[in-house]
């Protein structure tokens, strides 16, 4: 059996949303990147920092970090629910599920602290 | 002479499940595949599957014919054979009983978790509770499911989880009850189906259109009870 111990939210429809919301988060951040760099060929360093050292944009990019880190742990807690059970690899597969949700969360919330520092220490 | 290729498999005698090579002379007929096993089942009566009505109606000949599912019985050899050889096998995903034979206590075991029946407390009327022919035409397309555990069983997240994923067949079916305007449990419905596994695990992957063989649209109906689920929590 599968519990839900390890998803981010409690409820289906949650996660759901979530997956959406971070998604647009995301596309929106990648649209503003390539539309600068495009509309801005000759970008000095200085300018280049200016940007993301003001606030509005630390705030976006920290959105944009938090969003994938949320994107990330609802994406692999689906797949690992999917193909890390014990239907299809046997008896160990909870044991070793939880190990990798553990380690993903691990690894998504330091990437976050560190976006954080980042983007504080401009 | 047709090449027929059958997914065989006794327990009581085999260690494991084969494919057992026939020939058929179908005279050139463009029949359906459920005549084909019809015919082999006369010269080897140990061949087994489950097949009634014979035409599209009982569902219970769903099969994996030549790597998609459908019904046997409506399935004619022109769309099935691909370079004179035919493939069959069960509906994958589910324990194999025997030969083509499954086991499909899984599949109605998440349509009784949708509670396929209506649900109304209040009093009956004399004669019957009324719907107008708008509300009416809401449950086709619904309604007409038979059960054939076809879309289900060609669903990759009903293969992984099908304890705990409803799956396409029991979906569409919760849908028509939600949809029905003389059931009046739509909350306590909604309520039942808002885990990350019930009704989430649907990603789209539309397998279960493709192979419905009675032309019905499970994601629409799975799309339906999300809007529904997102309105309710709003
Ligand atoms: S659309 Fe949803 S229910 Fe249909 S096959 Fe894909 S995942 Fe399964
Ligand atoms: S939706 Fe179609 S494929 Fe699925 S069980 Fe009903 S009739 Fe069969
Ligand atoms: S035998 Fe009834 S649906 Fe095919």
């Amino acid at each position: 059996m599968i519990t839900t111990v390890t998803s981010l939210g409690r409820s289906g429809l949650s996660d759901w949303l979530v997956q959406r919301v971070s998604a647009f988060v995301m596309t929106a951040y990648l649209v503003f990147i390539v539309g600068y760099l495009i509309a801005n060929p000759d970008l000095n360093y200085s300018q280049w920092a200016t940007l993301n050292s003001s606030l509005p944009m630390r705030m976006f990019s920290l959105l944009t970090m938090v969003s994938i880190a949320a994107h990330a742990w609802i994406g692999m807690w689906c797949v690992l629910t999917d193909y890390i059970t014990e239907r299809l690899i046997g008896p160990k597969a909870t044991a070793i599920r939880i190990f990798f949700q553990l380690g993903m969360i691990a690894v998504t919330m330091l990437y976050v602290i560190w976006a954080i520092d980042i983007l504080w220490g401009i | 002479m047709l090449n027929v290729s059958i997914y065989r498999y006794n327990p009581e005698v085999d260690s494991e499940p084969y494919m057992q090579d026939y020939q058929v002379d179908t005279q050139g007929k463009d029949v359906m595949v459920l005549d084909v096993l019809e015919k082999l089942k006369v010269e080897d009566p140990s061949l087994s599957f489950r097949r009634s009505c014979r035409e599209g109606v009982c569902g219970s000949d769903g099969l994996n014919i030549s790597g998609k599912n459908g019904l046997a019985c409506i399935t004619p050899l022109s769309s099935a054979v691909k370079g004179n050889k035919l493939v069959i096998r069960p509906l994958p995903g589910l324990p194999v009983i025997r030969d083509l034979v499954i086991d499909m206590s899984q599949f109605y075991a998440q349509y009784e978790k949708i509670q396929p029946y209506m649900i109304n407390n209040s009093p009956a009327p004399a004669i019957e509770r009324l719907q107008s022919p708008e509300e009416r035409a809401k449950l086709d397309g619904l309604y007409e499911c038979i059960l054939c555990a076809c879309c289900s069983t060609a669903c990759p997240s009903f293969w992984w989880n099908p304890e705990k994923f409803i799956g396409p067949s029991g979906l569409l079916q919760a849908y028509r009850f939600l949809a029905d305007s003389r059931d009046t449990a739509t909350e306590e419905r909604l309520a039942n189906l808002d885990d990350p596994f019930s009704v989430f695990r649907c990603h789209g992957i539309m397998n279960c259109v493709q192979v419905c063989p009675k032309g019905l649209n499970p994601t629409k109906a799975i799309g339906h009870i999300r809007n529904m689920l997102v309105r309710s929590a709003t």
